[in-house]
């Protein structure tokens, strides 16, 4: 069944996809199949190729030669056109087994021999549930299709032949080929080629949020070599054919190349791509190219549909619907033997019609007849019930205000519609680390360089106060105010983490920092000349790498988006920029700063820029005359260059050893520029005062960049503005520096660095940048060779950095390692000559950009490292401690160091003070392998030597006492080989928890599927990074976090919350409300169905299994279809079997349905034989009490009935934990509408119903008391033992609960109270039972019918 | 109330679609609403059965049911009932060689006789019934061999029954009135009650054959072809008497031509089928005379039988019954029982949970939620 459903789902997102291009909107004039003609058009055949001309341009013929198999920019996301709605739904549902179920009952009752009742009777049923899918599928496609419209309808400007210029048209109109201009904050309409931007250098901000939810600016780039007229874009002179790959859904791809008609080509990358449904930002206008449109744009090829999940109840749902399957078969094959049995035994009848038949077929017959008169033992309609009860539920979980979280103004996102009950069974809770359990705000806490540490005490402080401030504001929830221009920022945009991410610089670096910059200072400060200067290399590098090695977008708060931060640069145009520079290279200083890379690596670098700088400032202030700042740089001019002299003594040693080593390049810096910074002293403060009062906002792609973006631009290295080949820079004692931005080499999770290969803005050289995990970095960074005083600095600073980064780690901060690398002209020409052919090579492109980016980084420098804090998210240790204690077993699987990730379990209550911790740390395969078996045995034995002393020792304190593993990524490797999982399995399911820690994406989806494969338990990840998505998409329930890595953990997820604590009231409360309501409403539903068909069955007995019944067809369909079928819809959403406070309050009442104890195989048969039990009293006692008198058929059927209906609703009312005026008026309406039918049936229908005439019968029974007397008897006798037993269950169940263990005392008594609070606010004075459902008496519950 | 949460829940999945889309996010707080309904915090009653709360309940229905089973129970003794088997199965039955000989074509009648003696006289009104066993009249084929609309008098059902009809739909091409099995199988042994008083002479007991049927059934649901035409043999013309009847359906009563066609009163006894295989269907009424005399004294009777509907062949009886009635219908002592004996269980399991309650709930105050 299961299996069929998976099936129906994937044809139908087949058919949605197919639907998407097959029935294609022809609203574009284009020809309506499309789709079929581009299977076969020669594009396709001749290669994956599309061709495009501009479609206004002067290649007309072309144009029309090539694109008129391009699909037009309309898009339909419907999947039914009008006219053919019904036939294609139809279509549709008979995809799925059950409504094919209901046909092929629909059809036997046409074949004349086994007919059962009338044609259109067994119609009935299955045109309900058609109609009823086909309204909700009507309503959604009309939903799209609205959408669609609105979408289609969208102005946007593209450029017209005719009028030679840009008009307005509607998105839909857009083809391939058009040439579209969108302004700032417009949204792109479809995959286009950036051609021109207003921004001078090229580029264009897009934000993708509206494709992955990312929010940051990401920069797009102009092709190059465009011919542009007066730095203006005519689209009548674009001449150039664009090449690229046919429409595919890889957002990170793009290929081609573009021909101009002088035959040169130039590579097209992603970068040059808009991407439909991106906005634009920071770009005043931007002009593009369409190339692909409509269905064919890589946003629409990603859109995928809804989740589909199966869960595990509606697993167990499916045996049991087979075990009725086999019910039915066993009751219809008894039906046909019992006839022919009957037939062979009665020799000419008068009441038996065809005696010719022999009795053999005729039982073959009637074996058919009684599957359709038995059909509603099928559960058929229950898998529409669950759909309508889950949406219900949904519903309720999505408007739960505890689940809303002010500060983002988000509630909980339900993304998978069919899999609210599995939140109710998580066994095992697998967390990521960092925006999950943390805040995921970064905050620089401290940082060492040159293995030095500063401790950043006001730094902890301040973050002492915030934490606290928080706190606050998360408990009192008042609504912050938004950042009015763009809502849609990310949160630690907002003004309160702003505060939040300034950091108090440590007096001590300061002190350092400024002695660099302001050279008054004595230089007695330093300890010894070399290595403070050396120190001060290392400190201004390890600056500069942390404002430039990053990927931070810089926007301006007070424009936020839109205005790009250069305009106000005092930078000058490129030519001055280059005649400033032709002035320089011949500097007398040259020799100091080009210095061959291993003794620059010993030298103050930065030192001798500053020298440089200085000579070249003087340089400029005598030789490009009136310039106005002048005379404000000379006070402080001596004594700055009297220090540099000071300082150069140091360095001449290594720096004579320097040979020339080429001119230096394009040092783009502005003259300006340096005139302030050399204003040097007192002028800087001001200078730097009024710099903080322009609010920067960076938007970085982590967190963690951030962090370190805003503590380097407290120590006043403030990163200004960015573009695609330089980065704007200030430097404290130097001011705004251009650096020239050669690569970046981005962040991924196998290197776990990044890179930037910068031109130094000072000395010229190519020098790499590099950020990242420690562990990569510290092996990375080498010992140069040679200079034995060299190596032996860079020993100690290594040792000394590695016991700083363990000491962050214990700290629980996140620690990163800044390290540099010079390289060589040569060097880098060569890197570079490769770099460029794996960027430009179409195949493999990724792995040989990886390739390449590691053979740069090697032979790193090591600058220093930093400890970023992250915050425990508010109520993370109570949340974790409430999962806990409701049986689920939380595993934490981390990227972070072991150190850091048992700081964080600390912290967060996972590890307790008397845990015990097992490290697994392992080198190699074989030591993995003994050390789990040693592990196992370690914790074999703890665990007996804890039951041991369990009487000896304290209770509690014994019981708390457990163990922990931590394991880490190259252990977890180890462990989840084929060999050893079943020991790592056996091991971790003895510990109260697991952390992994260094643990890759793939390593955690392992994990998760590991775990949920051997064990077979309900799984749920949680997580809220890219990382984490693999993790998310394995387990049973993966839950995203929205948080500040964009949306891809939510986009991928089931749920998505955004805090952990919600975990607690999703899974505690709605999880087990979900579960229990649905188990239940699955039970009740097939006893309702087992109850009522064994009345048609026992019937059989008397009327020689002739397939007989002894209601209305009528009665008979609605019974199941109208009268009974909404009060379980209502239970199943809205029953309560406990107060979510006492849910919360106790979360050990999770663990009962841990192991599914409500839908254990035995529940399911206690309630098939409560219903046979129901059917026989119900069945038999009016039969005895009217055999043998002259009751007619259907006066026979009428007790039977109306008892039937009785004991089932009223079953109900027993089975229900709560009863709101919500259920009492859908019992009230269920059973008027029954009594209300077929009274207006006996009283009207005179011939409407052949052949069994129900004129009369209920009117006339209903009138005489035997009627009442019969379904009194009935009904009571038939609920009497569920009643009674119930009663008994609870008595019994609730006292020994109480006895029980699993309460201790004060969390019975704290409980106590809170019930009693809970039932003094529910002033009824409702009897509670607060233990109906506890844990812990198994042994006690087999004997009790529930 | 589905409809509603289920087009919410649209809403919300379709607006994240949306957002997702690049619609421009709506600045409307997304908070919920704090009302009761939404946050699953209606007024509820809790009925967690427990031995205190059920307790009552169990006492209260034994206390209802007792009385009420010892009531049934009497009225139920109070009926008489006297039942006669005429089908002629023994050697020594007096109707035995009638069973015997019998065919469906034979033209003269067998008529056989039985003696009873009433040994208790029935007061009230006595209802006299045929009873049939082994005979059945709910198999769904047979059931179902009925046309409707032709015996609500539909002139064009008349002309062309019903294909559930078949095989009793035409014969020799005319279409048979009343089609079906049921018709077609219709009882037709006449009974005759006659007392013998103890001087000797026979008196003959008025046997009332109107009002036998439904109310309904005769008014409504059967109706002659033609509407009120007292002629139903032109009514009737072109069609067929059923296979085995002897008689066309407008003369099934000779004595009252009210009574014939399709609102013959026996005929729609006979043609609301029986729910089981064994079943009675009212015959006669004999009316109370005056209040002093009983209907029916009590002494020798003889039953005649005009021998028409053959049984033996499927082993069924042929029976006659005499019953008074009483306001819970014919004599059934089993509702009587079936209620004392329920009443008697939920005063014994409501015992029981008294002591379960009591042996229980000592401990349990300590913790329970004071109501």
């Amino acid at each position: 069944m299961e299996r069929l459903h998976w099936v129906w789902h994937r044809c139908q997102t087949l058919m949605g996809r197919e639907s998407g291009q097959g029935w294609y909107s022809s609203t574009d004039g284009l020809p309506n199949k499309n789709s079929l003609d581009t299977q076969c058009s020669p594009h396709r055949v001749s290669g994956k190729r599309r061709t495009v001309f501009a479609h206004q341009g002067p290649h007309q013929h072309e144009y029309e030669a090539v694109s008129k198999n391009y699909k037009g920019n309309a898009i339909r996301t419907t999947k039914y056109r009008l006219l053919t709605f019904i036939p294609m739904n139809l279509f549709q549902q008979f995809r799925r087994a059950a409504n094919l179920y209901f046909l092929f009952l629909a059809l036997l009752n046409w074949v004349p021999v086994v007919e059962a009742f009338q044609k259109e009777i067994t119609m009935i049923p299955l045109l309900v549930v058609l109609t009823v899918i086909a309204i909700k599928d009507a309503l959604e496609d009309y939903r799209r299709y609205l959408y669609d419209k609105k979408v289609n309808n969208n102005d946007v400007r593209v450029f017209c032949g005719k009028q030679k210029e840009y008009v307005e048209q509607c998105w839909k109109d857009v083809r391939v080929g058009d040439f579209i201009c969108l302004s700032c904050n417009e949204i792109i309409p479809a995959d286009m080629l950036l051609l021109y931007s207003s921004d001078p250098r090229g580029v264009c901000y897009i934000e993708t949020a509206n494709l992955d939810g990312e929010t940051n600016l990401k920069q797009r780039q102009v092709i190059p070599g465009l011919p542009l007229q007066g730095g203006e874009f005519t689209p009548e002179n674009f001449h150039s054919r664009i090449e690229c790959e046919n429409p595919n859904n890889n957002f990170s791809r793009f290929r081609g190349y573009m021909e101009h008609s002088s035959g040169v080509r130039v590579g097209l990358h992603n970068n040059n791509l808009l991407l439909r449904s991106c906005t634009i930002r920071n770009t005043e206008t931007v002009i593009g190219i369409v190339i692909y449109a409509g269905h064919e744009t890589k946003a629409m090829m990603n859109n995928s549909g809804p989740r589909y999940k199966c869960s595990h109840l509606e697993k167990r749902l499916n045996t049991d619907v087979l075990w009725c399957v086999a019910l039915l078969i066993i009751m219809c094959l008894t039906a046909a033997v019992g006839h022919a049995l009957w037939l062979k035994n009665i020799k000419d009848p008068v009441f038996v019609i065809d005696v010719e038949t022999p009795p053999a077929l005729a039982g073959f017959y009637i074996f058919w007849t009684m599957i359709i008169v038995l059909q509603v033992l099928i559960p058929i309609s229950l898998y529409v019930s669950i759909e309508i009860v889950k949406l219900g539920q949904i519903y309720f979980i999505h408007n739960d205000i505890d689940l809303y979280n002010e500060l983002l103004d988000s509630r909980i996102q339900c993304r998978a519609l069919n899999i609210t009950e599995d939140l109710g069974q998580i066994q095992y809770l697998f967390s990521d680390k960092t925006g999950t359990l943390t805040e995921n705000n970064m905050v620089f806490r401290r940082c060492s360089i040159f293995g030095v540490e500063y401790p950043h005490e006001e730094n902890a402080r301040r973050l002492e106060v915030c934490a606290v401030e928080n706190k606050a504001a998360g408990h009192t929830m008042t609504l912050r105010p938004q950042p009015e221009p763009v809502p849609s920022t990310a949160t630690w945009k907002e003004p309160h983490s702003l505060s939040e991410k300034e950091v108090v610089p440590d007096p001590e670096l300061v002190k350092k920092l400024n002695w660099f910059c302001s050279p008054v200072l004595p230089l007695k400060e330093g300890s010894s000349g070399t290595s403070s200067s050396l120190e001060l290399t290392y400190i201004t590098d390890f600056f500069l790498a942390l404002t430039i090695c990053n990927s931070v977008v810089v926007s301006s708060s007070s424009q936020p988006r839109h205005v790009v931060p250069e305009a106000r640069m005092p930078l000058k145009s490129l030519e001055e920029i280059k005649m400033m520079f032709q002035r320089f290279s011949f500097s007398p200083f040259t020799a100091l700063s080009t210095l061959s890379p291993h003794q620059v690596k010993g030298s103050p670098r930065s030192f001798t820029s500053r020298l440089f700088t200085r000579g070249k400032t003087e340089f400029l202030t005598s030789s490009t005359p009136p310039n106005s700042s002048t005379s404000e740089t000379d006070p402080g001019k001596e004594s700055n260059l009297e220090t540099s002299i000071l300082r150069d003594k140091v360095d001449l040693p290594s720096q004579e050893k320097g040979g020339n080593s080429g001119p230096v390049e394009d040092d783009i810096k502005d003259a300006k520029t340096t005139d302030i910074c050399c204003g040097a002293g007192p002028d800087l403060e001001t200078d730097y005062d009024s710099d903080a009062d322009d609010d920067l906002l960076y938007e970085a792609e982590s967190p963690d960049e951030a962090a370190l973006v805003h503590a380097a631009r407290a120590y006043r290295c403030t990163l200004r503005g960015r573009s695609a080949e330089s980065l704007l820079v200030d430097l404290p004692g130097i001011g705004s520096l251009s650096v020239q931005l050669l690569h970046i080499l981005p962040f991924d999770s196998n290197r776990r660095r990044m890179s930037v290969v910068v031109r130094h803005p000072l000395t010229g050289q190519v020098v790499v940048y590099t950020k990242g995990a420690d562990s990569v970095i510290m092996d990375l960074a080498e010992t140069p060779k040679g200079d034995d005083q060299a190596q032996e600095i860079d020993c100690h600073i290594k040792e000394q950095t590695q016991k700083h980064l363990d000491s962050y780690a214990r700290e629980g901060l996140r620690t990163l390692c800044i390290a540099k690398k010079v390289l060589e002209e040569e060097e880098y020409e060569v890197w570079l000559r490769r770099h460029v052919l794996a960027e430009s090579s179409i195949d493999h492109r990724e792995e040989l950009l990886l390739e390449s980016a590691e053979r740069l980084e090697t032979n790193l420098t090591l600058l220093g490292t930093t400890g970023i804090v992250d915050r425990l998210q508010e109520e993370v240790p109570e949340t974790i401690e409430a999962l806990q204690r409701a049986g689920i077993k939380v595993w934490i699987l981390t990227g972070d160091k072991q150190e850091t990730a048992i700081n964080i379990a600390y912290a967060c209550k996972l590890l307790g003070p008397y845990d015990q911790l097992l490290r697994a740390n392992c080198g190699s395969k074989e030591a993995c392998s003994a050390f789990l078996d040693e592990l196992k045995l370690e914790v074999q034995h703890g665990q007996e030597s804890l039951t041991d002393g369990v009487e000896a020792e304290d209770h509690e304190e014994s019981s708390s006492r457990s163990f922990i593993l931590v394991i880490d990524g190259k252990t977890l490797d180890w462990a989840l080989q084929e060999e050893l999982q079943s020991d790592f399995v056996e091991l971790s399911r003895k510990c109260k928890a697991v952390i992994c820690c260094r643990s890759t994406p793939l390593q955690k989806s392992q994990v998760v599927r590991l775990i949920r494969d051997q064990l077979r338990v309900m799984t749920l990840a949680v997580g809220d990074g890219a990382n984490d998505v693999s993790m998310i998409q394995m387990a049973d329930v993966g839950i995203g976090i929205s948080g500040q890595e964009g949306l891809q953990a939510v986009m991928s997820s089931d749920f998505a919350v955004s805090r952990f604590k919600h975990l607690s009231k999703l899974l505690l409360v709605h999880g087990h409300w979900c579960y229990f309501r649905l188990a239940n409403m699955i039970l009740y539903f097939i006893y309702k169905n087992v109850m009522y068909v064994n009345l048609l069955f026992w019937y059989q007995f008397f009327c020689g299994f002739s397939g007989s019944v002894m209601t209305n067809a009528w009665v008979l369909i609605f019974f199941n279809l109208l009268f009974t079928s909404i009060p379980p819809l209502i239970y199943g959403i809205l029953d309560r079997d406990l107060p979510a406070d006492s849910l919360m309050a106790v979360p050990e009442l999770y663990q009962n349905s841990h192991t599914s104890k409500l839908h254990l195989p035995y529940m399911f048969w206690i309630t098939v034989l409560d219903a046979f039990y129901q059917s026989l009293i119900c069945f038999f006692i009016p039969y005895f009490a009217l055999t043998g008198s002259d009751v007619g058929v259907l006066s026979f059927g009428s007790p039977i009935n109306a008892s039937a209906l009785l004991i089932v609703l009223l079953h109900q009312v027993l089975e229900s934990h709560t009863l709101t005026w919500i259920h009492v008026l859908v019992l009230l309406l269920s059973g008027g509408s029954y009594f209300g039918f077929v009274l207006l049936f006996s009283v009207y229908c005179v011939t409407c119903s052949p052949p069994t005439n129900p004129v009369g019968v209920e009117t006339l029974q209903m009138s005489q008391p035997l009627f009442f007397i019969i379904c009194a008897i009935t009904t009571v006798t038939a609920l009497l033992p569920r009643m009674f037993f119930q009663a008994l269950h609870n008595t019994v169940l609730c006292s020994a609960a109480l006895n029980s263990s699993h309460l201790d005392k004060v969390e019975s008594e704290k409980y106590r109270q809170r019930m009693q609070h809970w039932n003094r606010g529910h002033s009824k004075g409702n009897r509670l039972s607060v233990c109906v459902d506890n844990p812990g008496l198994e042994a006690s519950a087999a004997s009790v019918v529930s | 109330m589905m409809a509603s949460s289920y087009n919410a829940k649209e809403e919300d999945g379709h607006h994240s679609g949306a957002a997702s889309h690049g619609g421009p996010a709506v600045a409307k707080s997304k908070k919920p609403d704090n009302t009761a309904f939404k946050q699953q915090r209606l007024l509820a009653w809790q009925p967690i059965l427990t031995a205190g709360t059920v307790l009552p309940a169990f006492f209260v229905i034994g206390i209802f049911f007792l009385p009420i089973g010892i009531g049934l129970f009497v009225t139920s003794n109070n009926i008489k009932e006297f039942e006669i088997d005429y089908t002629g199965v023994d050697l020594d039955s007096p109707c035995y060689s009638c069973a015997k000989n019998f065919s469906w074509n034979s033209t003269t009648p067998c008529v056989c006789t039985v003696d009873f003696t009433l040994e208790q006289p029935f007061e009230s009104n006595v209802y006299m019934y045929y009873g049939l066993s082994n005979f059945y009249q709910n198999h769904r084929r047979y059931v179902k061999s009925r046309d409707d609309s032709q015996l609500y008098g539909d002139l064009s059902s008349l002309k062309e029954p019903s294909k559930e009809c078949e095989p009793y739909r035409k014969r020799d091409g005319l279409p048979i009135a009343p089609c079906g099995a049921i018709a077609n199988s219709l009882f037709n042994d006449t009974l005759d009650l006659y007392h013998i008083e103890s001087n000797g002479t026979v008196n003959v007991i008025p046997l009332v054959n109107r009002g036998i049927a439904w109310w309904t059934d005769k008014h409504v649901k059967f109706r002659n072809p033609g509407g009120n035409n007292n002629n139903l043999t032109v009514a009737f013309q072109d069609t067929a008497k059923p296979v085995n009847w002897r008689k066309p359906v407008y003369e099934l009563d000779p004595t009252d031509l009210e009574n014939n066609g399709f609102v013959n009163e026996d005929f729609i006894v006979w043609m609301r089928t029986a729910a089981l295989p064994t079943f009675r269907k009212l015959y006669r009424i004999i009316h109370k005379k005056s209040s002093t005399t009983p209907t029916l004294p009590s002494g020798r009777y003889v039953l005649n039988i005009t021998y028409n509907y053959p049984v033996l062949s499927f082993d069924g009886r042929k029976r006659m019954i005499l019953s008074t009635i009483s306001w819970m219908g014919g004599k059934n002592p089993f509702l009587g029982i079936a209620y004392i004996t329920v009443g008697s269980i939920c005063f014994l399991l409501g015992v029981v949970l008294l002591i379960i309650h009591h042996k229980y709930d000592n401990r349990n105050n300590s913790a329970d939620i004071p109501s």
